[in-house]
């Protein structure tokens, strides 16, 4: 018996209490609270900020709490209420030369003025699993030292000096802002640099993996990567002179590439950056090897059909919230073009059959 | 909801899209960029919909959103709900007395009048985006007028399958100069593009606005050979009779029996009221009744 | 009468490198242009040069539109530079699969510059098109199949007849037997003979091969890195070269 299928808003307000349930899970575990999230699961805060483009740890780790833990879900829920957010202004560019490093590494130098400092680093864990962490113990105390009070000069202004490396344009330009206008292409730096910052780290990891193994090698160094806060300061019009608003924790990557130049041409050494809200070492080092894999034209390089060159590629599929967006729809009711497609096949399938039916018959 | 803004996007941001809307209305079919803004819903789910149609309604308006024809499918009931709560506006099911509609693979089945605006939800806007992936490419194939591959692609289909294989989201000309994707609508809906209503598209994810203003010139691409038929299931609808109405195919069981009924509810419910009664009407509305019980 | 292609002072450099240097030479409708050199010579950039595929760094290209005005095509617009490919010009490439859509069907090739200036009949476009492929020795049985399926020489005349289809006045060719069989360059130059007599063509050709210009050409130009040695009709310079590399080139060729 047909009956019309009805009943979606009830479905819906169903599916979304049963989503809660979920949420919440066994009554008998106590509920993770939103300053756990913040303080104990930090990397994750981290990449929810960074491709939510919103620096803020608190409502990041809330979302993390509502999405249940799916990354992409709670990025989702950062990028859509910062939609709603009022725009004041815009911050004067972030001084990363002035960055308190809680971690600086270089991998082109043994040492260097302001030294190498591991800081918070899986680097060097073995990974086992420490069942220690089951038991919610009390942190044993760490031994504390002096703060470190050096001034930490970017690795790259020593290659500067020399004149070995090639040096950024300082610009008075305003940047254009990825989240106000449409993506057209051909973009510039500035753009590209932005969606790399705020695309899927999966997805930019997997692009700059792809460099290195020979889809547009362009022999990446570590010149520096540094882990630290730095203040942010905005010019207040009714002040009439800056002042510092906020700090906030960046990752920021420099690296040495392929040198340039030919007999006559002094050779120098070019750079990729990589830029990313909180500890995201993994994205920052791979947004600087796409970053510089996307310069090939502007450094007169050749054409390679490397998809990380493909500036088209890389970034209209670098959003993790358009791609799952799109990706996801095709859960929703297509019927009605089915039905068009059911109507052509059995259309087509009878005019094939009848022109091979006369032959046939003609053998029989 | 009252922290919100009117139909929950900024001033700022309505003002940007109503240009956007004005540009696409100016240049029929033209592709205009614009900056969409994430929305509380995934992109895929139409957002671009959304976005027009909030720039578009006024407290004033009525608003109507249907997913494959029908009122009740769960994204029509999600957005219709999303409109109640950020906008306010009085909501309906009935075609005739909504102002605004917002759609998604489907046009109503009763004509429209000046006094209403059509919202489509668009995935691809691009109808050459299969044929070259590029869009640096395909915008320069619009702003040359350069539309051979799209012939090519016909052709080819018609040396191959004896027919165009095209079924829904059927290209068309607009006025004459641009080619256009009507959104996935059967291809049974495009000669309904001439209309008296303003016909409006966004695509979200991919950041265009186009639009049709009232009694524009849409022609389906074809050959002289090998017209356009804007054809739907041979049957008539089993609940309300209709010939000329387009059909859903319904499962019936095991056997593989079937039933045909309108895709649009608000039309079919329409006639039903009316008196229309379809082959196989009795039996359903005797399962309806169980069901409400 | 008038020249159809005026080309003057055309020059382009690659940094320090001379790609081609000072040419001038003027085209008359119904004529065929050899230029021939080694690899190097600068014989392939000139001629993307004057299609339009590469900016030269000095000089003009002036060709005779069909409202008579000669037009600098270097400074042109896009657009209008685009429409002349598709009508007035052609340009048919030393790998067919550079010329050619590989995966759309014969007859879909040589239909596309129909269906680009308004052609809306299938049997008609799918008739023409089968004539075409008829006038290029290709079997209408082959009107549905790739280019992929067809031989190197095959595919090469499918590239002819889909630029031509639409009566262009000028054509292009760029080592046209170039990679073919040496029975399979015959056949082709045969072709490409009476398809030019045959339709008034306009040609200028680039090649290292010397038999193609005897066979087709009526003038010639002989370019060594980068410049013009020689020039002149074409019988005259192969048979009493007076620069010293003209002659080097035609002395070398092995008599058989």
């Amino acid at each position: 018996m047909y009956v019309a299928v009805k009943g979606g808003e009830r479905a819906i307000d169903n599916a979304h209490a049963w989503l809660s349930e979920e949420r919440r899970g066994d009554l008998n575990v106590a509920e993770l609270s939103v300053a756990q999230i913040r303080e104990q699961l930090s990397l994750a805060v981290n990449r929810v900020m960074a491709e939510g483009s919103l620096y803020d740890p608190d409502l990041a780790a809330l979302a993390i709490k509502q999405a249940r833990g799916d990354m992409i879900e709670a990025i989702f829920l950062i990028r859509a209420y910062r939609t709603t957010l009022p725009r004041f202004g815009a911050s004067a560019p972030v001084a990363t030369a002035d960055m308190a490093c809680d971690r600086r590494i270089s991998a082109t130098f043994k040492d260097a003025p302001g030294g190498q400092v591991l800081g918070p680093t899986f680097d060097y864990t073995h990974r086992l699993l420490d069942f220690a962490l089951v038991a919610e113990g009390e942190a044993s105390a760490v031994e504390r030292g002096e703060a470190r009070a050096e001034p930490t000069p970017h690795i790259t202004e020593f290659l500067n000096k020399e004149g070995l490396i090639q040096t950024e344009v300082d610009s008075e330009d305003v940047p254009g802002d990825l989240t106000r206008e449409p993506l057209e292409l051909p973009a510039n730096r500035p753009l590209r640099l932005q969606a790399l910052t705020r695309g899927d780290e999966g997805f930019v990891l997997s692009m700059a993996y792809s460099t290195q193994r020979g889809y547009a090698r362009n022999h990446a160094f570590v010149g520096e990567l540094r882990i630290g806060k730095v203040p942010v300061e905005m010019e207040i019009p009714e002040l009439g002179f800056a002042i510092e608003v906020g700090e906030i924790e960046l990752t920021e990557c420099e690296t040495v590439n392929q040198f340039q130049g030919s007999k006559t041409e002094p050779p120098q050494f070019t750079r990729g950056y990589g830029l990313v809200f909180g500890q995201s070492e993994r994205k920052a080092i791979s947004m600087a090897l796409v970053d510089r894999a996307l310069r090939w034209e502007e450094l007169g390089e050749d054409n390679l059909g490397a998809p990380a060159q493909d500036e088209e590629f890389v970034l209209y599929h670098s959003d993790n919230i358009q791609a799952t967006g799109f990706l996801e729809h095709i859960k929703l009711p297509h019927y009605v073009d089915f039905q068009s497609e059911l109507e052509l096949i059995r259309k087509l399938r009878r005019e094939a059959m009848e022109n091979t039916t006369p032959v046939q018959e003609a053998a029989e | 909801m009252s922290d919100y803004n009117f139909a929950y996007l900024d001033e700022q941001t309505k003002r940007m899209i109503r240009r956007a809307i004005l540009k696409g209305l100016a240049i029929p079919g033209y592709q205009v960029p614009f900056a969409s803004r994430e929305m509380p819903m995934p992109y895929g789910w139409g957002t671009g919909g959304v976005q027009v149609s909030a720039a578009t309604l006024t407290p004033a308006d009525t608003l109507k959103v249907i997913d494959q024809g029908a009122d009740d499918t769960t994204n029509a009931v999600s957005i219709r709900k999303f409109f109640e709560k950020t906008a306010g506006v009085d909501t309906t099911e009935e075609t005739a007395q909504a102002s605004v509609i917002q759609t998604r693979h489907r046009i109503p089945e009763e004509d429209l009048r000046e006094d209403q605006i059509l919202v489509y939800q668009v995935p691809i806007p691009e109808p050459l985006r299969f044929l070259e992936p590029s869009e640096i490419e395909t915008r320069k194939m619009h702003s040359l007028e350069e539309y051979g591959l799209m012939h090519v692609k016909l052709y080819e289909d018609i040396a191959k399958h004896g027919a165009i294989a095209t079924s829904y989201a059927y290209p068309v000309k607009v006025e004459g100069r641009y080619v256009m994707d009507p959104s996935p609508i059967p291809k049974f809906d495009n000669p309904k593009m001439e209309m008296a209503a303003i016909q409006l598209f966004g695509a979200g994810r991919e950041q265009r606005i186009y639009a049709l203003p009232p009694y524009c010139q849409v022609v389906s691409l074809d050959f002289e050979d090998f017209p356009f038929e804007a054809s739907k299931a041979d049957h008539p609808c089993d609940m309300c009779g209709a010939m000329d109405s387009y059909l859903d195919e319904v499962i019936m069981d095991d056997a593989g029996n079937r039933m045909f009924v309108c895709s649009d509810t608000d039309y079919c419910a329409s006639r039903r009221k009316a008196g229309h009664v379809g082959a196989q009407a009795a039996a359903a509305s005797a399962a309806l009744k169980e069901t409400a019980a | 009468m008038t020249p159809l292609l005026k080309v003057e002072n055309i020059s382009k450099f690659y940094g320090h490198r001379i790609g081609c240097k000072d040419v001038n030479f003027d085209l008359y409708p119904g004529e065929v242009m050899g230029i021939v050199g080694e690899s190097g010579s600068g014989k392939s950039t000139l001629l993307n040069c004057l299609a339009g595929h590469l900016d030269p760094d000095t000089g003009e290209v002036l060709f005779e539109m069909r409202d008579g005005a000669m037009r600098d095509t270097v400074t042109m617009s896009e657009p209008e530079r685009r429409m002349l490919s598709r009508t007035d010009w052609a340009f048919v490439h030393q790998h067919a699969r550079d010329g050619l859509r590989m995966n759309v069907s014969a007859g879909g090739n040589v239909g596309e510059r129909l269906m680009a200036v308004g052609a809306r009949h299938y049997g008609n476009i799918r008739e023409e098109a089968v004539d075409w492929l008829g006038r290029v020795e290709i079997s209408e049985t082959r009107v549905d199949d790739r280019p992929t399926l067809f031989s190197g020489g095959m595919q090469q005349r499918l590239q002819i007849a889909r630029n031509l289809v639409t009566g262009p006045r000028l054509v292009f060719m760029d080592e046209p037997t170039g990679g073919l069989d040496v029975s399979v360059q015959a056949r082709l130059l045969d072709l490409l003979r009476g398809l030019v007599r045959e339709m008034g063509l306009s040609a200028i050709i680039v090649t290292h091969d010397l038999a193609v210009v005897r066979l087709l050409a009526d003038r010639l130009m002989v370019m060594k890195d980068g410049y013009v040695v020689e020039t002149g009709l074409t019988d005259q310079v192969l048979d009493d070269p007076q620069h010293a590399y003209t002659q080097l080139l035609v002395s070398s060729v092995l008599q058989v």
